[in-house]
């Protein structure tokens, strides 16, 4: 943990009922549903949640970079201003410039006809007032930050030429290119091997200090929000259904679903011990169940839990869960 | 700046040993269009014949050593009419096509870039200018107009931008939902930067390859309105034209229409190879 994010700071970016629905043939989907959290200058905080839980979508939502016919409703709150309700141009200034993203192939997020000097000095141009040479300058200095051998040499190399690895470091000198003060990570190492994957982790996180960066990182791996985040927050099927610091979430899962995640991931230095998996697969978003979205899946599901939904309440300083029995739940402890 | 040297003279190599890779559709097709180019440019170097000086004396004459494709009519040597034809055939072609290429390139870009009900009115307007055969609807806009080669690029430009604008929008549809697109768009560019400095380029090739068939296309609408009066007008020495002079004496001096068609299905075919070999280029580089 940072010292940074222990301080009691005013959030760097405050999210409240963020909701994305989606109009298709088939009726409205509602992909994220009244999401909300704050984050801490300096503060990582982790997005978990399995494939289709909505949290690349609420990442994106924060950006308005939902595709038609996506709506994103709700408040977000960044140094001040809403982003869902600022203008084009003004937004055109917070992205990239105030808060950048970084995604999760870097192979696709690069523009494959243009060499990496262009994609570098093409944000400094809209950013800085920077001229054309120390446009290069810095271009150079960048691929250096995030540790590409011979940078210089490399400008002029087109992404083809860039392992993945390298493409995702060429993916972060370009989204850091203008001092950005939030980085949005769309699972940036789900696409590399482990190796890389844990070098690509730690260069984040030197460049969050180096920056003074709040990071939001989305990612299904809890390995890596172990590793890397301060806060976490559990997505299930569009909702935030357990946040608190990751020492003590891990600690003491107060979800089920968060508890079933853990318990479905080895751990080194514990006892041997069969790996569990959660029953039955994640709701489609069209599909909910009514009650709470976790109830099929769930071994402490109630009639309650059938017919009501939990609303995210805190139980504990900085932890909140939505779940009925989530004291149970949390005196039953790890799964066996 | 010690690596450089070497690392220069490699690439060099590089691209002296890709050249042997290149297609060979796209080699022998670059072949024929840089000849007939060259044919294009400087008719005067290659003609051995003014072509529209008659020779009274020489009407209807068979191919010989003196006039190696024959005379017409009127005593004009036709390879000296077929060589001098390339400037205004190869002018139709890049001409005919040029200006539909750009506007229905950037239409094509704004409208896929907009989607929605953009391009859907769009669409709409595409299938009613393809609902009419092609050469239908150029001959109608001449007949408007006026007969001419002028006149005749006015028409063709008018219908021919929307092949382009479709190809374009169907193409920079699919590349503004990859991530580069939003990488983009989370960087805070312009849409405007966007569309034309990251989708465009990623989004012509099928444009760029479609612009050598429809160069091809265009040589065959140019002689077919030459051959029917509304395009080039004679004595001027244009395929079409030289075709349509031959028409009636078909059975007794075929060589004045033979050879100017053999010269379109000729030039034709240049544009046709070279436009697969371009397309195979582009395609294996991606």
């Amino acid at each position: 943990m940072s010292a940074l994010a222990k301080t009691h700071l005013e959030p760097a970016l405050s999210v409240s009922n963020l909701t994305t629905v989606f109009q298709t043939a088939a009726g409205a989907v509602t992909a994220v549903d009244s999401v909300s959290f704050d984050v801490m200058p300096g503060q990582v905080l982790g997005l978990v949640g399995e494939s289709g839980s909505g949290k690349s979508v609420t990442l994106r939502s924060l950006m308005r970079l939902v595709h038609a016919p996506g709506k994103v409703s709700g408040r977000v709150l960044w140094q001040g201003r809403d982003l869902l309700s600022l203008s084009p141009g003004a937004l055109r200034k917070v992205r990239g410039g105030e808060i950048a993203m970084i995604f999760q192939e870097p192979t696709t997020a690069l523009n494959p006809v243009l060499p990496v000097r262009i994609q570098i000095e093409e944000n400094l141009r809209a950013h800085t007032a920077l001229n054309g040479r120390e446009r290069r300058a810095r271009a150079i200095e960048l691929l250096e930050l995030v540790g590409i051998p011979a940078a210089e040499r490399r400008l002029d190399d087109y992404p083809h030429q860039f392992s993945g690895g390298m493409k995702q470091r060429v993916m972060i000198a370009i989204a850091l290119a203008s001092d950005p003060k939030l980085l949005l990570a769309d699972e940036p190492t789900t696409a590399l091997d482990v190796t890389i994957q844990d070098q690509i982790l730690k260069l984040i996180l030197d460049l969050r200090d180096e920056f003074a960066m709040s990071v939001v990182f989305v990612t299904h791996d809890l390995g890596v929000v172990a590793g890397t985040c301060d806060r976490m927050a559990v997505m299930y099927a569009g909702r935030i259904v357990e946040t608190g610091s990751v020492r003590q979430v891990f600690a003491e899962p107060h979800h089920p679903y968060t508890r079933g995640l853990l318990g479905s991931v080895p751990r080194g230095g514990a006892e041997r011990t069969m790996l569990t998996s959660i029953d039955g697969t994640p709701p489609s978003l069209s599909a909910i169940p009514p009650g709470c979205a976790f109830n099929p899946r769930c071994d402490f599901a109630t009639e309650r839990c059938r017919a009501e939904r939990p609303a995210l309440e805190p139980f504990a300083a900085g932890r909140t869960v939505a779940c009925f029995h989530h004291a149970r739940v949390a005196a039953t402890g790890a799964p066996a | 700046m010690t690596l450089a040297l070497p690392t220069v003279r490699a690439r060099k190599r590089r691209r002296i040993r890709r050249l042997g890779r290149l297609p060979l559709t796209f080699l022998v097709g670059g072949l024929i269009l840089a000849a007939s180019l060259v044919l294009a440019l400087v008719p005067q170097l290659f003609a051995p014949y003014d072509p529209i000086a008659m020779d009274y004396n020489a009407i209807l004459s068979p191919p010989s050593w003196a006039h190696p494709f024959g005379t017409d009519s009127f005593g004009r040597d036709v390879l000296s009419r077929v060589i001098s034809a390339y400037s205004i055939d190869m002018q139709i072609a890049i001409f005919a096509t040029t200006g539909p290429l750009i506007v229905g390139t950037i239409v094509g870009a704004l409208v896929g870039y907009a989607g929605g009900l953009t391009e859907t009115l769009f669409g709409r307007i595409v299938d009613a200018v393809i609902s009419f055969p092609f050469l239908v609807l150029v001959i109608a806009i001449v007949a408007v107009l006026g007969p001419g080669l002028g006149n005749m690029y006015i028409a063709v430009g008018v219908i021919d931008w929307v092949f382009y604008g479709r190809l374009v929008a169907a193409e920079v549809a699919v590349q503004k939902r990859l991530d580069y697109a939003d990488a983009g768009r989370a960087m805070g560019y312009t849409p405007a930067r966007i569309i034309f400095r990251h989708l465009l380029p990623n989004a012509i090739t099928p444009a760029i390859v479609y612009w050598m068939t429809d160069m091809a296309l265009a040589i065959l609408l140019g002689s077919s309105l030459g051959y029917l009066g509304l395009g080039a007008q004679p004595p001027a020495a244009e395929w079409g034209v030289q075709i349509a002079d031959g028409k009636n004496f078909m059975s007794t001096a075929w060589w004045i229409s033979v050879f100017p068609g053999i010269a379109i299905v000729v030039t034709g075919l240049g544009f046709s190879l070279f436009g697969d070999g371009l397309a195979e280029l582009l395609r294996t580089k991606k």
